[in-house]
């Protein structure tokens, strides 16, 4: 990448400067510790210069904004032509308290609603179900039938806003429910715009809401990319998701080797269902994490694009550019905040923010400084997104594409990340692909060896987490933390019972045999959905329609 | 020799969030104990059953999606009902401060919330563990 002559002056200059000034300062003043790592555990060398990136092709692997392999970002302008989406992720209680809080949030200049669900529903149970008990409305809004959706969006307009649904297992009924609201608003498919989860791998490997086994699980996904490629077009038919598997405590790099390798088996699936690979891959997204290492972080996120761009052209032979860009949703690290001086929360969160911007992400969730203790109230919330804002507006760091790219280190990292997470999706397609290496337990204990590491470090103080382990102080209690209507339930319960009074159960009945029966063959089951939700069928009694057919899916329990 | 302490820990309710179970399995397995984990998704029916079954010392439960004030108790109640009172039962997660006078009247020995070592509730269990 360099001038062959002046890179030789460079080395020379190196081995002398090693030599006399570093020498010199090290035995004056020693480096205050042996060895210096990043947020992942790997080790950062004291100095990097163009010898680091000597071996990269500018062309081949950074390249120009908008231009394989999209290292430098998927569009030319970046944040100078549209800034990302600021989507929060909200939701509690019952439709009627959520839909409060998304109004609220457009008010304060959020761009895209992101809808959080309780336990119950992500898993596929109505409110009334013995397993709910305690559970709903807790983590997230109750949904269990259309009668709910129609609430939880009530007032707000379908053709212009875009929204995000954290739904996996049930994401078709989910998706079903907001298609048929819209409907109801006079909003047609083709005009919706959002983005449903429906990722299961990252379910079974860590996240916990699964229902059905795999491979009935990845049939509805197939479904749903074909549905979505010809009625929903502009939908964004799954958000392959590293967030989770950050929380639960991988390192950046098993990040994304881990999140690619769960794409590429959603690839192999839906080319295995008979569909062209270019005719849904460009609606495939994916949602990173950002913890506190920003340098880490940026590297992680343009090695992510960069490998992600050389798999689907050579691996998957993809012909349309829009089926290589890496496209995400970035969420602050959630497992990073602190119960302890919480405050201090708002700074990890800006610099988190900062990452995810640098990294090039499309829309950004910012965490609440309260939420290592409660879901965040409302005052919380808008400090969270104020610091998008703040990023946005007077940071500066938008007004050029991805400023970081040429840093002998940021560069140096890129490629460190992109190799190390291909050597995981090696060893993963030697295991017979993502679900076969989750069924074996691989990926978990991976990710729980890498966490356990972390939490030794922390406990020993080679990791310190201010205010936790380090500049301690006594605290009183947090005052004013949300508390969600522990009545929830019973009104939920309530709501089910007249709905049940009122709808056209016949014809509840009907479309719910239709749908068993398209579940048994092997015909796309997202219409019989639609049709369903639209009797107001509830979100159970689909499910388990489907659980009838599919059966469930037994984790395997590892530590 | 004394016979090492027996743990299960569990996960009760419909929350996925295992790290910190995980961590403090793994943490008390290193710390000479004999660990059972649930895995996800149990009933407190379930987790007493193996609690009797395995014959353990303590359960250690956790909970991060906020229907600890149900379960918790629950757990307790069915151990009472079953005679199995002299197991005692510790919990972690997302606790709010406000909620844990009640959880120790039901009978919660210790609650351990983020930023807890798992030395202290090595500690904890190896100084309360009726043997």
């Amino acid at each position: 990448m360099f001038d062959k002559e002046k890179f030789e002056q460079l080395k020379e200059a190196r081995k002398n400067w090693e030599e006399k000034d570093l020498n010199k300062s090290l035995s004056r003043s020693p480096e205050r510790k042996e060895e210096f790592k990043t947020g992942s555990g790997d080790i950062v060398e004291r100095l990097y210069t163009p010898e680091d990136i000597d071996d990269l092709d500018y062309m081949e692997e950074i390249g120009l904004p908008g231009q394989y392999p999209y290292t430098r970002g998927y569009q030319p302008t970046m944040y100078r032509g549209r800034l990302w989406t600021m989507r929060m992720y909200a939701g509690f209680s019952t439709a009627e308290e959520s839909n409060k809080r998304y109004k609220f949030l457009v008010d304060q200049g959020s761009t895209g609603l992101s809808v959080a669900f309780d336990l119950p529903t992500q898993i596929g149970y109505d409110s009334d179900h013995p397993l709910a008990e305690g559970e709903v409305g807790k983590v997230g809004v109750a949904i269990d039938s259309l009668a709910d959706m129609e609430i939880l969006f009530d007032g707000i307009n379908l053709e212009k806003v875009s929204t995000s649904m954290t739904i996996n297992s049930p994401a078709s009924v989910l998706l079903a429910m907001y298609i048929a609201v819209a409907d109801k608003q006079g909003v047609s498919p083709e005009k919706l715009r959002g983005t449903i989860q429906n990722d299961i791998l990252k379910e079974y490997i860590a996240r916990g809401t699964y229902i059905y086994p795999t491979e009935e699980s990845m049939r509805l996904i197939t479904d749903i990319f074909e549905y979505c490629s010809k009625n929903v077009p502009q939908w964004n038919t799954i958000s392959i998701s590293g967030y989770h598997i950050r929380e639960a405590g991988s390192t950046a790099a098993q990040e994304v080797g881990f999140t690619l390798a769960d794409g590429i088996a959603y690839v192999e699936a839906a080319i295995k269902a008979g569909l062209d690979v270019d005719s849904f891959a460009p609606r495939l997204s994916f949602f990173f994490n950002a913890h506190n290492d920003l340098l880490e972080e940026v590297a992680k996120y343009r090695a992510a694009r960069r490998l992600w761009a050389k798999i689907m052209k050579e691996r998957f032979g993809a012909k349309k550019p829009q089926s290589m860009m890496l496209k995400f949703h970035t969420q602050t690290g959630g497992s990073t905040l602190t119960a302890q001086q919480p405050d201090n929360n708002i700074v990890r969160v800006a610099i988190q923010t900062l990452a995810a911007v640098l990294g090039g992400t499309q829309s950004l969730h910012t965490n609440s400084k309260d939420e290592a203790l409660a879901l965040p109230t409302e005052d919380s919330v808008r400090i969270a997104l104020r610091t998008q804002q703040i990023v946005a507006h007077e940071s500066g760091v938008t007004n050029t594409v991805d400023p970081l790219a040429g840093s002998y280190y940021v560069e140096a990292k890129t490629k460190e990340i992109e190799d190390k997470a291909m050597e995981y999706i090696t060893k993963i397609d030697e295991l017979g692909g993502a679900p076969r290496a989750i069924d074996a337990g691989y990926i978990q204990k991976e990710i729980t060896d890498a966490a356990y590491k972390y939490q030794m470090d922390v406990e020993k103080g080679d990791v310190v987490v201010v205010g936790m382990n380090k500049f301690k102080v006594t605290e009183k209690a947090p005052q004013g933390l949300l508390k969600v209507d522990p009545m929830v339930g019973e009104m939920q319960k309530k709501k089910l019972v007249e709905l049940k009074e009122k709808r056209d159960n016949q014809a509840v009945t009907e479309k719910l045999t239709a749908l068993k029966k398209a579940c048994e063959g092997t015909e796309n089951v997202m219409p019989y959905i639609v049709e369903a939700v639209r009797e107001y069928a509830t979100l159970g009694e689909i499910c388990d329609v489907m659980r009838e057919v599919f059966g469930e899916y037994e984790q395997s329990v590892m530590l | 020799m004394d016979k090492p302490i027996r743990v299960l820990v569990a996960k009760p309710g419909l929350d996925g969030h295992d790290r910190g179970a995980k961590m403090i399995a793994r943490a008390l397995r290193d710390a000479g104990m004999e660990v059972i984990y649930t895995g996800l998704r149990q009933t407190p029916e379930q987790i007493v059953a193996a609690a009797i079954q395995e014959d353990v010392d303590i359960i250690g439960m956790s909970i991060l999606s906020g229907a600890h004030n149900h379960l918790f108790p629950k757990v307790i109640g069915l151990l009472k009902e079953q005679d199995a009172e002299d197991i005692m039962v510790i919990a972690g997660g997302v606790i709010p401060e406000d909620d844990i006078p009640a959880l120790k009247e039901a009978g919660v020995a210790a609650i351990f919330t983020p930023g807890a070592l798992t030395t202290e509730i090595v500690q904890f269990i190896r100084d309360n563990v009726k043997r």
